[in-house]
Order: structure tokens, then C-alpha cells, then sequence
């Protein structure tokens, strides 16, 4: 099969949706003219045009609640963050406006919007420009939140994000965009809320999305030569997460490690860990193990960084206190 | 195109305090010419309807029927009647949180109305919006919002979506005076003028933003001014408590942007006889101020030229008050009778029905 980046896997799911829909249209900073920010929207001023691919001022709030309003009265518009830490400045819209639409109108109206960009840390930028706020949104009764680790996934889930009648918020790991992975030519979509089974293995179950999939991976391979088989599931969606997977998984394993990328605090881990606490506590055989970046805002110092995120031999050192296995 | 003066209306040397100005004859005659007299009456019974209904939801409030916050606009009817009435069905309308009236000129019932303000299942927005949220997709109503400025954007973008699909309609959104300092205010303008899009931008400006006046919250007081800032026109109406300054005044806007899909910021100033909201007994203007905004009072106006005109008899526009106060009354006693929503409808429209679980 045919192996593209992430960010062309992206950029086609966008034109492919936008081919087949007049409805959708892309609006963001820097995305037409400069051909985006993080090159996802490459060649698409050219191909659709300036009506459909819409390059804004620096005024995320003004041009978040513009797509929303026009996705209250029918239209699909995808508004691209540059990056999520930016996205905190539209979030009234998001969160007062777009999330509350279908329910204060009393099912009248719906706001099929797709606000997405990168997020997660990045190399080196600082505090302001590397964090991972996906919990905030995951938060918010009618918000849906998306967050691929493959190009396979990132082109088969936006196109459903784009299709769904509800606001999706969709996170793409800022460091991912220049992976590359085997993506069909055929159509297919993954559809919202279904996890993926990433690696199988029967002695313990790692939890992850977006990146620490793959830190997960890189450590389901260290913890193989040491005899310990880790399945590895990928959430994929964050809001709504796939439980059934979960369960299927914890009852093969009876132990669970959560990996994420950000904060400790209220955040998905916490939120997916008192759900296994809570309706898995039989076929546990330790506690829900957690790793998380450390609850500090991101140094620039990339030696301070790499201490800061989450690594490899946390998740093996997790995993073994998981399994009571000595190092 | 923006207006000189800060003057307030009330100072402008048309009269002495105690006695009413009069409605614009000029554009009077012209709206009689062009509208006909039954819709001129029409309009006349909106205005009264809206008033009435106010001072119903005023006093249901009171009795405990409705909860929560309620906006009343009683004072500001000729802005909510002369604009809406320049629409066609085919724009949109998008409002603020003191929005009853602007859904009533929109062609929405009281009785819907009322059974939302009451929280019930029958109310436009089956009892879950209230008093700020109102919606009516088939009348392209949208709004009531509760977050100051937050429908800025949001009208933006409708008309934008208007434009994107050739729709030759036109969305006009509410605002107060409060909102103008607000972010989203500004990246809105700029947005719709860059974009040339079809939107009349409304400031309703009553003086207050809460219990603020506006000459302590704002640089300007004709804060149409701040169209220049985006390349947009701006227009200000001194005395928007004259439905046919208001009615022309947004017809041009709303003409403008239908047919060379430009903006335009206009301030309309108003009044407000009420406090910011039930809550508020708005000590922070003195009874002097009200009584003397009350002799500008867009209903007795509005009477006096009908009147004068002999379109209708004094006798003929008290029946129409009588109507108007008795269909209030009625809209609170059907409110009043119908059901909350059930208990399953706590959890329905947080998203489109999907087989994930969620909660």
C-alpha cells in the first residue's frame, strides 16, 4: 500500500469531503495563500478557490463564531486553530455557542462545524505554544473531540468529523504531521467514538491517543524483550471513548496503564480511569496506572521538556508496577 | 456616512420637557404612501402586543412563573417593530438576550413565547433555551444568546453562509451598548467588511450596559463612528423611539447590503423603562431621567399620528390595546397550563441522536 504523511493524509480527507459537499469550506490563519501554517492545506487555494479556502486575520474568536454561525444555518465549515493554544481564545464560542446550540434551541438547530489544528507539544516552544488542552473540551456536553495517531486514522476520521451533525473539536499532534503511514487509495471512514486495537498482547492494557500511541508502542516493544506481552489501544476519539473496547481489553489483561500527553489535573486519564475504576474494579488486578506530563507548564530548556513529557521508561516502569514485576 | 452631535435626543430643542414629540411627518407620509394604512396599523399593534406582553412576563415573573433571568424591552418597541419590519422572510434575524420582542416582530406567538419564558415543553425552544435563548429555524430566527457580544460572530457568519450560497438575504443582529467594547465586536466588523458581507449590524443603545451608563464605559457616544475604523458605513438614529426614523433608516441598511453585500453599523438610540433585568431595580438613573424619556414614548407617538392622520380613532386603537393586553393575559394563562418536559428530555439534543454512549 501507498505510504503519505500524516498532513497530506489530512489534506486529503479535506478535499476529498470538499469535492463531494459544496457546503464545505476551509477558513482559518494562513490557510489559503501561505498554503497553511503546518502545510496541511497545500494546493488547496488552488484547487477550490477563495471562496473555499479562506485565509482570516488573527482573530480566532471572531472567525470561530463566524463558522459557527454559518454552520447553525446549514453550512460545514472546517476552521483550522494554527494551533490549539491559539484555539483557547475562540473557546466562548466553542464552548457557549457551539456546544450549547442543539440543546438551548431544543433540537431546532445543529452547528456541524469541525474546528481543528495542532496540538500537544511541540520541540522547544516554550509554554505558551506546547500543551495539550484536549480535557478542556472533552469537558463539554455537545462538543466531540478526534485525536489520530496515524495518517491511516487522521484521513478516515476527519472525514467523519466532517460529516457529523455536531460541533467536533480535532487535535492533531503538532510533532505527527511529518510521520507517514500506509493510507488505502479507496475510500473509508472510521467512525467517531471507536477505538483501535494498536497492538495486541495479553498482560496489560496501555491507554493512549494522538503521539503517546507511540510512545506506548515503543514501549510495548521494549517490555517484549523482557517477556511482558502489553496490548496497546488506541482511543482515537476522546468524547465520546470507546468503553466496549476498554472492558474487552482490561478483561483479558486485568491491568491498565493511561498514558497522556497532558496534565494530571481533571483531565481524559482521570476521566477514563475513575471509568475503569469504577466499572472494571473486578477484573483488576492492580490499580489504573497513570502517566501524564508533569504538572507544570512546558520549560523551553529541551533538556527541562524531555523531563517534563511523558517517556519511554515511565511507561515500562508503570507497566511493571502494574504487572508487580521487579526491574 | 456617520452622524454629527452627541446630543441626546431629549436635549435637542425639538420640545420642552411634558410635552410628546411627534413622529417624523415626512417619512411618515412617505411609509403611508408606500406601506398602506393597514399595514401601518399592523405595525402599531406589534408595538402595543410587545408592551403588553412585557408587562405580562414582568408580572408573571413576579408571581414565580418564570425563573432565571428576564430581559424586558418595554420602552425600546418602535427598534424591534421598524426594524424586522424592513426584512423580508428570506433574512435572518439574530438577537441578543432581551430578544421577546424582536421573535414577536419576527411572527412568532405569544403563546410559544410565553410557554418558553415558563419552561415548558411547548415553548419554541421546548422549555430548555428561556428567556435569552429563542429559536425559530422556519422564521430564521436565531437568538437570543446570554453571553454579551457572544452573537456577533455568530450573525457574521450567517451572513456569511447567506452570501457563500447566493441566497440574496440579509441578516441584521442586536446588540447593546455594552457589547461594543468586546472583542468580538471588533473582529466581527472586520470580518463582514473584508468579506463584504450582507449584515446590518444593530447597537441598541439604551443608555445603560447593565447599571453602567454608557458615557463611562465607552470613548464615544455615537459608537456608530466606529464603522470608519472598518471602511463600513455608520449610522446614527438620535431618536430610534420613531418607528418610521427606524424602519427607514434599516431599510436603506438592509437594501445597501442585499444589493452590494456591504455591512453597515447602526446605533439606534433607545430607551429602556425597565431595569437591566427583573433583578435589577435600577436605582442608578433618577425618576426625573425616566419620566422625561417617557414623554418620547414610541407607542403614544405612535397613537397620537395615527390619530392625527384619522387612520384610526382613539376609540379604535384602545380596542387594539384591549386585544393586545387580553392576548398577553392569555399567552400567560396558556403557559401557565401546559407541560414542563419530561424527565427524558434532560438528555436528548446534547448531540444528534447517536448510538455512543456519552453520559
Amino acid at each position: 500500500m501507498r505510504k503519505i504523511l500524516f498532513r497530506e493524509a489530512l489534506r486529503e480527507a479535506m478535499v476529498e469531503e470538499m469535492e463531494r459537499d459544496d457546503s464545505v469550506f476551509l477558513m482559518g490563519e494562513e490557510v489559503a495563500e501561505y498554503n497553511g501554517a503546518y502545510k496541511v492545506s497545500q494546493g488547496m487555494l488552488d484547487q477550490f478557490g477563495a471562496k473555499r479556502v479562506i485565509d482570516t486575520p488573527i482573530a480566532e474568536l471572531g472567525f470561530a463564531g463566524l463558522g459557527i454561525g454559518a454552520a447553525m444555518v446549514g453550512l460545514k465549515p472546517i476552521v483550522e486553530m494554527m494551533t490549539f493554544n491559539f484555539a483557547i481564545l475562540a473557546l466562548d464560542q466553542v464552548v457557549n455557542t457551539a456546544a450549547k446550540m442543539r440543546y438551548m434551541s431544543g433540537g431546532a438547530l445543529s452547528c456541524p462545524i469541525v474546528i481543528r489544528g495542532a496540538g500537544g507539544a511541540g520541540g522547544a516552544l516554550g509554554a505558551q505554544h506546547s500543551q495539550s488542552l484536549e480535557a478542556q473540551y472533552a469537558h463539554i456536553p455537545g462538543l466531540k473531540v478526534m485525536m489520530p495517531a496515524t495518517p491511516y486514522d487522521a484521513k478516515g476520521m476527519l472525514k467523519t468529523a466532517i460529516r457529523d451533525p455536531d460541533p467536533v473539536i480535532f487535535i492533531e499532534g503538532e510533532i505527527l504531521y511529518g510521520t507517514e503511514g500506509e493510507v488505502p487509495e479507496e475510500e473509508y471512514l472510521i467512525p467517531m467514538g471507536k477505538g483501535d486495537i494498536k497492538r495486541g498482547g495479553k498482560d496489560v492494557t496501555l491507554i493512549a491517543w494522538s503521539r503517546m500511541v507511540h510512545l506506548c508502542l515503543d514501549a510495548a516493544e521494549e517490555l517484549a524483550k523482557e517477556g511482558i506481552d502489553a496490548e496497546v489501544i488506541d482511543l482515537r476519539t476522546i468524547r465520546p471513548f470507546d468503553r466496549e473496547m476498554i472492558a474487552e481489553s482490561v478483561k483479558k489483561t486485568n491491568r491498565a496503564v493511561i498514558v497522556e500527553e497532558g496534565w494530571p489535573m481533571a483531565s481524559v486519564g482521570g476521566a477514563v480511569s475513575d471509568w475503569i475504576a469504577r466499572e472494571l474494579f473486578d477484573y483488576l488486578d492492580a490499580p489504573v496506572g497513570r502517566i501524564h506530563q508533569r504538572d507544570v507548564p512546558m520549560p523551553y530548556a529541551y533538556n527541562l521538556e524531555a523531563a517534563t513529557l511523558p517517556k519511554v521508561e515511565d511507561v515500562i516502569a508503570a507497566v511493571k508496577k502494574a504487572t508487580y514485576t521487579k526491574s | 456616512m456617520a452622524k454629527k452631535g452627541s446630543k441626546k435626543p431629549t436635549e435637542s430643542g425639538e420640545k420642552k420637557t411634558g410635552e410628546m414629540p411627534k413622529l417624523d411627518a415626512k417619512i411618515g407620509k412617505r411609509l403611508r404612501k408606500e406601506l398602506g394604512d393597514d399595514r401601518l396599523v399592523e405595525m402599531y399593534d406589534l408595538m402595543v402586543r410587545m408592551r403588553r406582553f412585557e408587562e405580562q412576563a414582568g408580572r408573571s415573573y413576579q408571581m414565580g412563573k418564570i425563573k432565571g433571568f428576564c430581559h424586558l424591552y418595554i420602552g425600546q418597541e418602535a427598534v424591534a417593530a421598524g426594524s424586522i419590519g424592513a426584512l423580508k422572510d428570506r433574512d435572518y434575524v439574530v438577537a441578543g438576550y432581551r430578544e421577546h420582542a424582536q421573535a414577536m416582530a419576527r411572527g412568532m406567538e405569544e403563546n410559544d413565547i410565553m410557554a418558553e419564558l415558563y419552561g415548558k415543553a411547548s415553548g419554541v425552544s421546548k422549555g430548555k433555551g428561556g428567556s435569552m435563548h429563542l429559536f425559530d429555524v422556519d422564521k430564521k430566527f436565531y437568538g437570543g444568546w446570554g453571553i454579551v457580544g457572544g452573537q456577533i460572530p455568530t450573525a457574521t457568519g450567517v451572513a456569511f453562509a447567506a452570501k457563500y450560497r447566493e441566497e440574496d438575504a440579509v441578516c441584521i443582529v442586536y446588540m447593546g451598548d455594552g457589547t461594543v467594547p468586546q472583542g468580538a465586536f471588533h473582529e466581527s466588523l472586520n470580518l463582514a467588511s473584508i468579506w463584504d458581507l450582507p449584515v446590518v449590524y444593530i447597537i441598541e443603545n439604551n443608555g445603560y450596559g447593565m447599571g453602567t451608563a454608557v458615557n463611562r464605559i465607552s470613548a464615544v457616544e455615537d459608537m456608530s463612528t466606529k464603522a470608519a475604523s472598518f471602511n463600513m458605513k455608520g449610522v446614527r438614529v438620535e431618536d430610534a423611539q420613531d418607528v418610521f426614523k427606524v424602519y427607514e433608516t434599516i431599510s436603506e441598511a438592509v437594501e445597501y447590503a442585499r444589493k452590494e453585500n456591504r455591512p453597515t453599523l447602526v446605533q439606534l438610540d433607545t430607551y429602556r423603562y425597565r431595569g437591566h433585568s427583573m433583578s435589577d431595580p435600577a436605582t442608578y438613573r433618577t425618576k426625573d431621567e425616566v419620566t422625561r424619556e417617557q414623554q418620547r414614548d414610541p407607542i403614544q407617538r405612535f397613537t397620537q399620528w395615527l390619530v392625527e392622520n384619522k387612520i384610526r380613532t382613539e376609540d379604535e386603537l384602545k380596542e387594539i390595546d384591549a386585544q393586545a393586553k387580553a392576548k398577553a393575559k392569555a399567552a400567560a394563562k396558556h403557559a401557565d397550563g401546559e407541560d414542563f418536559p419530561s424527565l427524558d428530555a434532560l438528555t436528548e439534543d446534547v448531540y444528534v441522536e447517536w448510538p455512543w454512549a456519552f453520559d
